[in-house]
């Protein structure tokens, strides 16, 4: 438990300053002042300005609420849905239950990025865009994982004596079976919330995600990428934001893994 | 590797592209309300109904589904991708000019992250505990955490925009000047390659550390083999299977990867027309990009079971 401790604070601390960016003294991220296009770090904007006079360290602190928003969205939606399709699968009998996991197979058979620009060509970008196409693109992820556990636990006694009890099927599989393989499905959300950050940035990095003027950490880097031989410091912090939020996320993913599987929690 | 094994590997990776290529269609026809308007629209602004109708037409929405749909298959089979709404010219061409682009980076992104991974994974796992290992794994971490484009964009600002050794990016034809094309290939097949490198230096680790634990290795060693003998020859080959089937997992990564990277260097490979044809809503360029690279994935995936089965030889008989 101890490794869950420092990723998870940083996790924490990122999330808290995403979710209270609005109650922080902070100037407008989107105002422009280009009397302080490109300006150092100065009285109220520590990080200094971009390259149309907006507040650095505002933007980073508005950009991961976009980041994580999109990213928080699209994973607890490919979970609700993922979940409740591997529980179908993984309980139930026939074609349907089979289909229900297998169907989702398909979004495998493309590069996930390249599946995201399809759906950006017909949709048009934005941030409902990439929370639909993520949500799909990690789908199969929870089914899967569902629907392997739910296979493993059904024949345990306990779901046996609930069963013999007389619990209604709904009331076993959300009552009983769902809290029992809750572990896996969360490590599940975690690499899910993680991945949808890294795709997030770089379609934004491409000018294909969060629409301009957002504040968002992908679309940091692309505007300083221009302006790089005059300010190459604009670059770095988003850079530097990104790397360290998803480095929190991994470590605090693996730690996760390591708590929740009964084989390695003893080490 | 039998040949039934093969043909059968081969029947998948046909049916798989069948089902690529349908649910790309379908894509189109998936979406609320009109395709042709939604791809005409800007910010809201409600396109010309007769532009509308003329893209409806070049299209063939206007036929009915099935008629679109065979069509459609028929086209793939014959190599026909149709061709670009904003210039007429044909998708087949683009791809056919930029995909040895592409792959070459992609094999050079492949080829460096084989060489860095696998035998720095080979040595921290003969080092288990010690620094390198520490610090090689730390580094994997890292490598893992930062994104492709960020570690692209940070070569740039190092090489090319501080240090000034390395160019920030372009392309020359290897038969016009050798030398700059390799020289401008390095930065984008190294930002590629770290994903890849460091996922094949944990692989390697890992499967390396389960390898030594055998009975085998205790046997090779007692009857008096070299260590080196003991280590490339009995431990190493064992350990390739699994590192080997990352490979494959991981070459997915690697493709939408690309498309980061190329954008990063100016590398004009298969990229370049995607995202200018995802920007100007350019459907059959998209289709076709979209299409030729997903089937190179499945092609690389078969590629690397047969590399698997070759390994280990009991994988086409299971």
């Amino acid at each position: 438990m101890k490794r869950l401790w420092l990723p998870g604070g940083f996790v924490a601390l990122i999330v808290l300053a995403a979710l209270c960016a609005p109650l922080f003294p902070l100037p407008d991220p989107i105002r422009q002042d280009v009397a302080n296009r490109l300006a150092g770090p100065m009285a109220g904007s520590w990080l200094g300005r971009d390259e149309f006079g907006r507040d650095v360290f505002s933007r980073l602190v508005w950009g991961a609420r976009t980041s994580l928003g999109v990213a928080f969205a699209s994973a607890l939606v490919a979970g609700i849905i993922g979940v409740t399709l591997g529980l179908i699968g993984g309980w139930g009998k026939g074609a349907a239950a089979f289909l229900s996991v297998r169907s989702m197979d398909v979004v495998l058979c493309f590069p996930p990025i390249l599946l995201a620009l399809l759906v950006v060509t017909l949709l048009g970008p934005g941030a409902a865009t990439l929370i639909l196409v993520l949500s799909v693109l990690y789908l199969p992820g929870f089914a899967r994982v569902t629907h392997a556990e739910v296979l493993s636990v059904k024949g345990r006694d306990y779901v046996e004596a609930a069963r013999a009890l007389g619990a209604r099927p709904s009331y076993l599989l959300l009552r009983t079976v769902l809290p029992n393989i809750a572990g896996p499905i969360l490590v599940q959300l975690s690499l899910a919330v993680a991945a949808a950050v890294v795709l997030e940035s770089g379609l934004s990095f491409l000018g294909l995600g969060v629409v301009p003027p957002a504040p968002s950490w992908g679309l940091m880097i692309r505007g300083a990428r221009a302006t790089m031989e005059q300010a190459p410091l604009l670059l770095v912090w988003p850079c530097a934001a990104l790397t360290l939020t998803i480095l929190a996320m991994n470590l605090l993913c693996d730690g996760l893994r390591d708590a929740l599987d009964p084989r390695t929690a003893g080490r | 590797m039998s040949a039934a094994w093969l043909a059968r590997k081969l029947a998948t990776v046909v049916a798989l592209a069948w089902l690529v290529a349908t649910i790309v269609f379908l894509a189109l026809h998936m979406v609320p309300g009109d395709p042709a308007e939604l791809l005409l629209s800007t910010g809201g602004v409600s396109p010309d109904p007769a532009s509308v109708a003329e893209l409806r037409e070049k299209l063939g929405l206007d036929r009915p589904i099935l008629v679109q749909y065979a069509a459609f298959l028929g086209g793939l089979l014959r190599g026909d991708l149709g061709t670009s709404l904003v210039d007429d010219y044909p998708v087949l061409s683009e791809i056919a000019l930029r995909l040895p682009r592409t792959l070459e980076l992609i094999a050079a992104g492949t080829a460096i992250a084989i060489l860095v991974g696998v035998p720095a994974g080979v040595y921290a796992a003969l080092d288990r505990g010690g620094r390198f290992d520490r610090v090689a794994s730390g580094v994997t971490a890292l490598l893992l955490a930062v994104p492709v484009f960020v570690v692209g964009t940070l070569l740039v600002l190092l090489f090319a925009q501080t240090l000034r050794i390395m160019p920030a990016g372009g392309f020359v034809a290897f038969s016009q000047d050798p030398a700059q094309h390799l020289k401008l290939l390095t930065l984008p097949a190294i930002a590629i390659a770290k994903g890849l490198a460091a996922v094949l230096f944990r692989m390697t680790r890992a499967a390396m550390l389960d390898a030594l634990a055998n009975d085998y290795v205790r046997t090779a060693r007692a009857k008096g083999l070299s260590p080196n003998r003991v280590i490339f020859v009995h431990v190493l080959r064992n350990a390739l299977n699994p590192v080997v089937t990352v490979l494959g997992l991981h070459m997915g990564t690697l493709l939408g990867g690309t498309v980061l990277v190329e954008y990063v260097f100016n590398w004009p490979g298969m990229s370049t027309p995607l995202l200018r044809a995802v920007e100007g809503r350019d459907y059959p360029m998209v289709v076709g990009i979209v299409l030729t690279i997903s089937v190179l994935f499945l092609l690389i995936n078969l590629l690397v079971e047969m590399i698997h089965a070759w390994l280990d030889p009991r994988v086409a008989h299971s």
